[in-house]
């Protein structure tokens, strides 16, 4: 216990913030850059990790079990997101034979 | 302890420009792989003990292995992926760059860091949440119920083979189209 | 008092009922049918306002029906007002309405759309209540609007021949150029009174001082929506040209009511009107100009309803004349016996073109005395009544309003009896040539069935004993008429005339020696006359210009319809077709077009909308926390 509390007292909670921030920069610039579309959802998981992280890193801050609440419950959407995102993946290569994402543009005008 | 964190920190980093830049999709899992681990670490050090257990068995030891199901059915290690042009991974990682100096520059505006003598060191214990979690945060947590449901539901049905002939479309126009 | 109420209601209620049913029912009712309830409805008007005549008290009753504009200090109910003067009028209304209504069912009974007819007359009948019955101005301009649109109607009742459309079309345009006039008096008056209930302006009109610059403004605007109405000079045109109308329609409204509305207004507004010796100058040298304007361009007309138009704009000009010289129940006197024998005039020149078949050239007519006796012997009798001749009604109508004058004004009593003259001049013409002599035509004439002939006996009967109403003192009468309305509290009983009973006697003589003078002339003319006139190609200057009646339309044409074509013309060209036109198409054009640019932004790329979200979400968080 005694440790934790060091800990928390050491870290300013700025540092915090640069690494969600740049984890998410991280994150955003691989889901432009990419094509492949498992890459692109391995990328949004990775947005997603970053705020967790600065959420927890608030609710340690703050003693509010609200954030880490929050962080469980984002979990579980991101779990279920998965699920069908990579069914519809699977959906794709069956249909187009490819897993570009360029290949998905017949929504067009 | 800060050293500690600087060292997580530093592998979390690398692992994500890792998962951004491999060649091979089994590479970028790996590394993400990586990148999740040293999120619990961090977790660990926040006294976050239950979410960091969750985390590595939910989203290191479930969501990353689907993946990597995913990929090996698919034969994706042997795809070579067509790069972007030049143009456009420039425009991006300026747009991320932009993005991430804005946010920098909007928090300078001062984050007060409360007095370290008023934490609760019991927040993060499984008691804690527990209790947090029956108490304010029932419904949600009932309704999330509903939402995997759903989810397996819709995955099952979605990947599932029909028996109707497979509408097998050529791969459209220009893979080389701007901005892409 | 209920009774009161509920009659009065009854009064305007019944004609628009009528109007109503048979108006929605034209295709199924039978013509016949569609008259018989026309007329009842009118006839149970009359039988209603009998009721409320007897039954007068001689107090103003004001009958409210409901609260109708009430917005911050305006308030305007709808109102219906009884005192002699509208109970007066209301008679004259249903009265000479009913035997129209009812000569209609005979003259009608050949036209396909005769339902509709009745119906239109209906609605006129409700208008003309609601204009004489209203207890303020706007009730009454309400009434105003809806004769002007009956009026419109009925004149293009035919409406397969575009001609009869342009006189009703003109017939409206100059109405409304009148119509200006009162909405504008209508203001001025809200504005200085708050009000424009006729007991309250009236009251405290009373108090202001002579010459009130807004009151005789006011004035000056009520007796130029008069004009239009009345067809006044310069707004006169519109009535010979209404007479491509069907002639019940002539008697009715350019002989009996419509056109004597303005004189109506006039009357109601007595208070007003005596406090603006101005305006009533005005009023009495434009009376007198258009009586000698009428008489002298009905001396040359040919057909039989021109001239009956021409005489009855001749008559309202003294009817004007006797209010610019304040002689008021004078000029109601006068509208009264008018109803009667103009109406009589034109129902009789309608017995005779039904007789001929249609022929309405007085050149093609002649000798019908022995066929139509009964139209010939009322024809007569209105002829006379029209001349002044005495003990007939017209005799002490017009004598009222000529010894009014000439205690005013010399001038224009000299006028007045010029025109007196041209008057029996060209009436007796019209009755000579009509029915003396030898037939000229080609018709087989036939005398009208009695559904036209009784209302034609009726009238005679009214023409020739409805001098009763008024009969001076000298005479040994009591006045009643003028006594009865001056119990209206509109305060017609202003008129004085101070004129000794020898004045008096001298120019009753006088005029009536002139007159028969003139018949005698005009029998010496037209008595026997078997042959046509003269082209009037042949006929010197002055004639010929009196022949094309003092140019007037095509002064009006040049002056106003060219000008204003011309405009119309050019906005067309220009202001519609470069400015309008590319105005609106292009507005369209650009919407589109923008559209059609800006939907090249859906390529369907996903990699491109990922992006487009990632560049919009920093260029928000740019503005939100730079942007200030």
């Amino acid at each position: 216990m005694e440790n934790v509390m060091t800990a928390i007292r050491v870290v300013p909670l700025d540092h915090y913030l640069i690494l969600s921030f740049l984890l998410f920069s991280i994150g955003m610039v691989g889901a432009l850059v990419r094509r492949n579309i498992i890459i692109v959802i391995m990328c949004l998981e990775l947005m997603l990790n970053s705020v967790n992280l600065l959420l927890v890193a608030f609710s340690a801050y703050h003693s509010d079990p609200g954030g880490q609440i929050m962080v469980f419950f984002i979990m579980l959407v991101a779990a279920a997101e998965v699920t069908v995102g990579l069914a519809i993946l699977v959906l794709l290569k069956r249909n187009t034979d490819s897993v570009d994402m360029n290949q998905l543009n017949r929504l067009k005008w | 302890m800060l050293y500690l964190f600087y060292f997580f920190a530093a592998i979390s980093v690398i692992a994500a420009l890792v998962v951004v830049s491999a060649k091979s999709p089994i590479n970028s899992v790996i590394a993400l792989v990586v990148c999740f681990l040293s999120i619990a670490a961090h977790y660990i050090l926040l006294n976050a003990q239950f979410l960091a257990m969750v985390h590595v068995i939910v989203y290191t030891g479930a969501i990353m292995v689907l993946m990597l199901f995913v990929i090996m059915l698919l034969n994706m290690n042997t795809v070579v992926e067509v790069r972007k042009p030049v143009v456009t991974r420039i425009l991006a990682v300026v747009t991320g760059g932009l993005f991430f100096l804005v946010l920098l520059a909007a928090t300078r505006s001062g984050l007060s860091t409360p007095v370290p003598a008023d934490f609760d060191p019991g927040i993060g214990l499984v008691k804690r949440i527990g209790m947090s979690l029956f108490q304010e945060f029932l419904v949600p947590f009932e309704l999330s119920s509903v939402l995997f449901l759903s989810a397996m539901a819709g995955a099952m049905m979605l990947a599932k083979k029909d028996g109707t002939a497979n509408v097998n479309l050529p791969p459209s126009s220009e893979p080389n189209d701007s901005r892409a | 008092m209920v009774k009161t109420d509920l009659l009065a209601l009854l009064v305007p209620a019944l004609p628009l009922l009528g109007a109503i049913i048979i108006g929605f029912g034209r295709r199924r009712l039978k013509g016949n049918t569609a008259g018989m309830l026309g007329t009842a409805m009118v006839a149970l008007g009359f039988v209603a306002s009998l009721l409320l005549f007897l039954g007068h008290d001689g107090e103003t009753h004001i009958v409210h029906l409901f609260s109708w504009i009430h917005v911050g200090a305006m308030d305007i109910p709808f109102a219906f007002q009884i005192n002699a003067l509208s109970l007066w009028m209301m008679l004259i209304v249903t009265g000479i309405g009913t035997l129209i209504h009812l000569y209609s069912i005979g003259y009608m009974h050949d036209d396909p759309r005769m339902a509709t007819f009745f119906a239109q007359l209906n609605l006129f009948s409700f208008s003309m209540l609601l204009l004489v019955m209203g207890a303020n101005f706007l009730v009454t301009f309400i009434g105003w609007e809806g004769v002007g649109l009956c009026s419109y109607l009925l004149i293009g009742f035919w409406y397969t021949t575009p001609e009869f459309n342009y006189a009703g079309r003109k017939a409206f345009v100059m109405n409304r150029i009148g119509d200006i006039g009162m909405v504008l008096a209508m203001a001025l008056m809200f504005y200085q009174f708050g009000t424009l209930n006729y007991v309250d302006v009236m009251k405290q009109g009373g108090m202001m001082a002579t010459g009130n610059p807004l009151i005789v403004t006011a004035t000056l605007l009520l007796f130029l929506g008069a004009t239009g109405k009345s067809a006044q000079l310069p707004l006169l045109t519109w009535l010979p040209d209404a007479m491509a109308g069907p002639t019940p329609v002539s008697a009715l409204i350019h002989a009996a009511t419509m056109v004597t509305a303005g004189i109506f207004l006039v009357v109601r507004s007595s208070v007003l009107f005596q406090l603006a010796p101005y305006t009533q100058d005005i009023i009495l040298w434009v009376g007198v100009a258009t009586a000698l304007f009428g008489a002298t361009v009905g001396l040359f007309q040919n057909d039989i309803k021109k001239v009956l138009a021409y005489s009855t704009v001749s008559q309202l000009g003294y009817m004007f004349a006797a209010l610019g010289v304040g002689a008021y129940s004078a000029g109601m006197f006068h509208v009264t016996t008018h109803a009667f024998f103009k109406a009589l005039l034109f129902l009789g020149a309608g017995s005779v073109i039904h007789a001929l078949g249609g022929e309405q050239d007085i050149r093609k007519m002649g000798g019908l005395k022995g066929v139509t006796k009964t139209t010939y012997m009322t024809f007569l009798i209105a002829t006379l009544a029209i001349a002044g001749i005495p003990p007939l009604s017209g005799f002490f109508s017009k004598d009222g309003i000529l010894a009014s004058t000439f205690a005013e004004s010399p001038l224009a009593y000299g006028v007045l009896v010029f025109a007196a003259m041209l008057t029996a001049f060209y009436m007796f013409r019209l009755l000579f040539l009509t029915f003396f002599g030898t037939y000229r035509g080609k018709a087989h004439p036939h005398e009208s069935p009695k559904v036209m002939t009784v209302p034609l006996m009726v009238l005679a009967v009214l023409s020739a004993i409805g001098g009763a109403l008024n009969i001076p003192h000298i005479f040994g009468g009591h006045d009643w008429l003028k006594t009865f309305l001056g119990t209206a509290a509109d305060g017609i009983g202003m008129e004085h005339l101070e004129l000794s009973a020898n004045t008096e006697w001298m120019l009753m003589a006088l005029s009536t020696t002139l007159v028969v003078l003139t018949i005698w002339y005009t029998w010496t003319l037209f008595g026997k006359k078997t042959t046509l006139d003269g082209d009037t190609a042949d006929m010197p200057f002055l004639k010929r210009l009196i022949a094309k009646r003092w140019m007037l339309d095509e002064l009006y044409a040049s002056l106003f319809e060219k000008p204003y074509g011309w405009i119309s013309k050019h906005f067309f060209s220009i202001g519609e077709k470069k400015v309008a036109v590319p105005l609106t198409v292009g507005t369209g054009k650009a919407a589109l077009g923008l559209g059609e640019w800006l939907r090249k932004v859906q390529t369907g790329n996903t990699s491109f909308y990922l992006f487009g979200m990632m560049a919009g979400v920093v260029i928000l968080l740019i503005i939100t926390y730079f942007g200030g």
